[in-house]
């Protein structure tokens, strides 16, 4: 497959009152072109903030992309000017955010909102960008398209708006899809519908998705990759089969034993992770999992793991102590 | 097994509409939001029922409703023998000390301005006399019950995480010794693995101090794994009430076999296996619930009756209740 989006080393943070908080502390991975990568982790994670920073949303000051590159199609986005990362937002790269209330204007009407759009990236005249516009909404599964079209988002519900949002990102067929928690807000049925809807417009379009989640059972239906980040580093990579099979963080492995199983027996005791994730403002040098981790050693205190090829397939694990763990040396 | 359980809790024809009215100067009554419609069932002693269903089926106001926060339009609560509609206000609140709630939003739940000890040993200055002293000791045991350190009560909610006020939430509820704590979503603003920690503390509690909860939530494997019983509400109306083994396995409401299959599951091999039923539309305004049964809008199986006739709440075996014209026996 073919390079569609590379990172490397890149660091966002954000100069507060309270000090400097360090978002994303250095992560680099490659996505390939029709590729569906998970990245999941907790509240804090950068997870968010490693997509933001890659549509170059970041609020500067105070926000601050201190260090990196993100190549996107042999172009580094951080170099480029903000009118031409304006002509990438929407075309190239799309963006589906959590909270389908909050992204749509109230005061526009939802076809407005579309036509904008495409009248934005493509050369559409008024009348066939309508036509477009309707044609995407009954492709993402809404009836009656071009009286939707003259709809406020107010009169829509949650997962329709959210499959507007869906429509506006797919209008200009970009080759990225960044989606940021999209289901998070909704009702698991509609949750579902979402789910399917994105799953088969990738297999029509082809193209990339990074979904943004904190539900591991979303990434395990759908994605081909997973990173799984934890005080904004990535700690764990591999396919949902190295994740949920072949387990070798043991952050990963207690997020995992949080879960109840479905075929579990009855009294069966959630593996918790004992204590909070660590604060943002005051990074431990080591591993930032440290205080939580059940192998830890003194070591682990002083220097932060390098992610590491442990079965030189791309199952990639920063950890110091994989191989004692999965060698079953340790318990 | 559930037979020689005593039931604490019985809920009759429980109904609770909340008025819409209409008209700028003079106010008239237009229609009704029918939160809960007519609905049944019992909390066994000791138990941990689960309440699951999506936005708007009514679970919360059901939770209020038992605990009388909400008055019921009709029907009966009655808890350990006592009809609560019979009784005044100042008798409901006696009868509070042995039915508590622990809230969804562990954020707005919590007084900013009060001390974390003035918090918790609120409910001990409405229902007890004690001594200051003697609230300051109560306190500190329950902060220790519930996984904080004692020296925390001096402490303000914002010093806290997520899951730690949870606990103080919990704490608050278990103040008074009360028999019933109503779980309104007590884990979905929190994080996975804090989640799991809430959940083991509530087990843990139940097994220590026998209580009895409603657990109300609408992720379905966190509710399975605590529960011992399991409600399916959808718009007001319980679907499906069964032991939670029975919901999982053998699903008889074409809703539950729904809302089961839309749940994802950690786990690669399993997710691609299974069979995905997967519901269409949206959830209908509970202003204007659709005519015959409720869930008719999105069934995959609906008949023609079930836009006419509402389906009767039946028990199809033992302990095991569904509202569907349809609903498939297990097969064995």
């Amino acid at each position: 497959m073919d390079e569609l989006l590379r990172i490397k080393n890149l660091k966002t943070r954000f100069h507060t009152q309270d000090g400097v908080v360090n978002a994303v502390n250095g992560i680099s991975y490659q996505l390939e072109k029709g590729e569906v990568l998970g990245v999941v982790g907790e509240s804090g994670c950068g997870k968010s903030v490693h997509a933001l920073s890659i549509m170059r949303l970041i609020q500067i000051p105070p926000g601050e992309i201190s260090d990196g590159e993100i190549w996107f199609e042999n172009r580094d986005l951080l170099t480029l000017s903000e009118n031409q990362m304006r002509r990438v937002r929407g075309r190239d790269i799309a963006m589906v955010f959590q909270d389908p209330m909050s992204s749509l204007n109230p005061v526009l009407k939802v076809g407005f909102q579309i036509v904008e759009a495409l009248r934005l990236h493509t050369d559409l005249n008024p009348k066939a960008a309508k036509d477009r516009a309707a044609e995407l909404l009954s492709l993402v599964g809404i009836p009656e398209p071009y009286k939707r079209l003259d709809n406020y988002p107010h009169q829509f519900s949650g997962g329709m708006r959210q499959r507007a949002m869906i429509a506006m990102a797919l209008s200009c067929e970009p080759k990225l899809l960044i989606a940021d928690e999209p289901t998070t807000a909704l009702d698991v049925t509609i949750q579902a519908q979402i789910v399917d809807l994105v799953i088969k417009l990738q297999e029509n379009f082809g193209m990339s998705i990074m979904w943004i989640t904190h539900d591991l059972g979303i990434v395990a239906e759908m994605a081909h990759k997973i990173n799984v980040m934890y005080a904004g580093y990535i700690i764990e990579s591999g396919s949902a089969q190295d994740i949920f099979k072949r387990t070798r963080h043991p952050y990963t492995m207690g997020l995992l034993g949080s879960l109840p199983k479905i075929d579990e027996e009855p009294g069966t005791k959630l593996l918790s992770i004992p204590g909070l994730p660590p604060d943002l403002l005051r990074l431990p040098k080591g591993c930032p999992f440290y205080a939580r981790c059940n192998y830890r050693e003194d070591h682990c205190k002083e220097e932060m793991p390098e992610l590491e090829d442990t079965d030189k397939n791309g199952h990639l694990v920063a950890c110091w102590r994989w191989e004692e763990i999965l060698a079953g040396e340790i318990t | 097994m559930n037979s020689e359980k005593k039931i604490l809790v019985e809920v009759r024809n429980l109904k609770k509409y909340f008025p819409v009215y209409q008209g700028l100067i003079i106010k008239r009554h237009v229609k009704d939001v029918k939160a809960v419609d007519d609905i049944s069932f019992d909390i066994l002693m000791g138990e941990t029922l689960g309440l699951v269903g999506e936005t708007g089926c009514g679970k919360t106001t059901v939770g209020r409703t038992i605990l009388q926060l909400y008055e019921p339009t009709s029907g009966k609560i009655i808890f350990d023998g006592v009809d609560l509609a019979s009784k005044q206000e100042n008798e409901i609140r006696l009868m509070r000390q042995r039915m508590q709630m622990i809230f969804q939003d562990p954020y707005a739940s919590l007084n900013p301005r009060m001390t974390v000890g003035s918090i918790i040993s609120a409910p001990l200055d409405v229902h007890t006399k004690q001594k200051v002293s003697e609230k300051r000791d109560r306190v500190q045991e329950l902060l220790e019950i519930v996984g904080l350190n004692p020296d925390f009560i001096n402490r303000y909610p914002h010093e806290f995480s997520g899951g730690q006020r949870q606990r103080i939430g919990i704490a608050r509820a278990l103040a008074v010794n009360p028999d019933l704590i109503v779980c309104d979503e007590p884990i979905s603003s929190l994080d996975v693995s804090i989640q799991a920690q809430v959940v083991n503390l509530l087990e843990e509690l139940q097994n220590r101090l026998g209580l009895t909860y409603l657990f109300i939530a609408h992720d379905l494997s966190m509710v399975r794994h605590i529960s011992d019983r399991m409600v399916v509400m959808y718009l007001g109306r319980i679907m499906e009430l069964a032991d939670r083994n029975d919901i999982y396995l053998h699903p008889s409401h074409p809703y539950t076999q729904a809302l089961l299959s839309a749940v994802p599951i950690p786990d690669p091999d399993k997710a691609s296996q299974r069979e995905r039923t997967i519901l269409e539309g949206d959830i209908p305004s509970p202003l204007n619930p659709p005519k015959g049964c409720n869930f008719n809008t999105r069934c995959p199986i609906a008949q023609e009756n079930c836009f006419t006739t509402d389906p009767e709440y039946r028990e199809i075996e033992q302990g095991h209740w569904v509202a569907c014209h349809y609903a498939r026996l297990p097969e064995n």
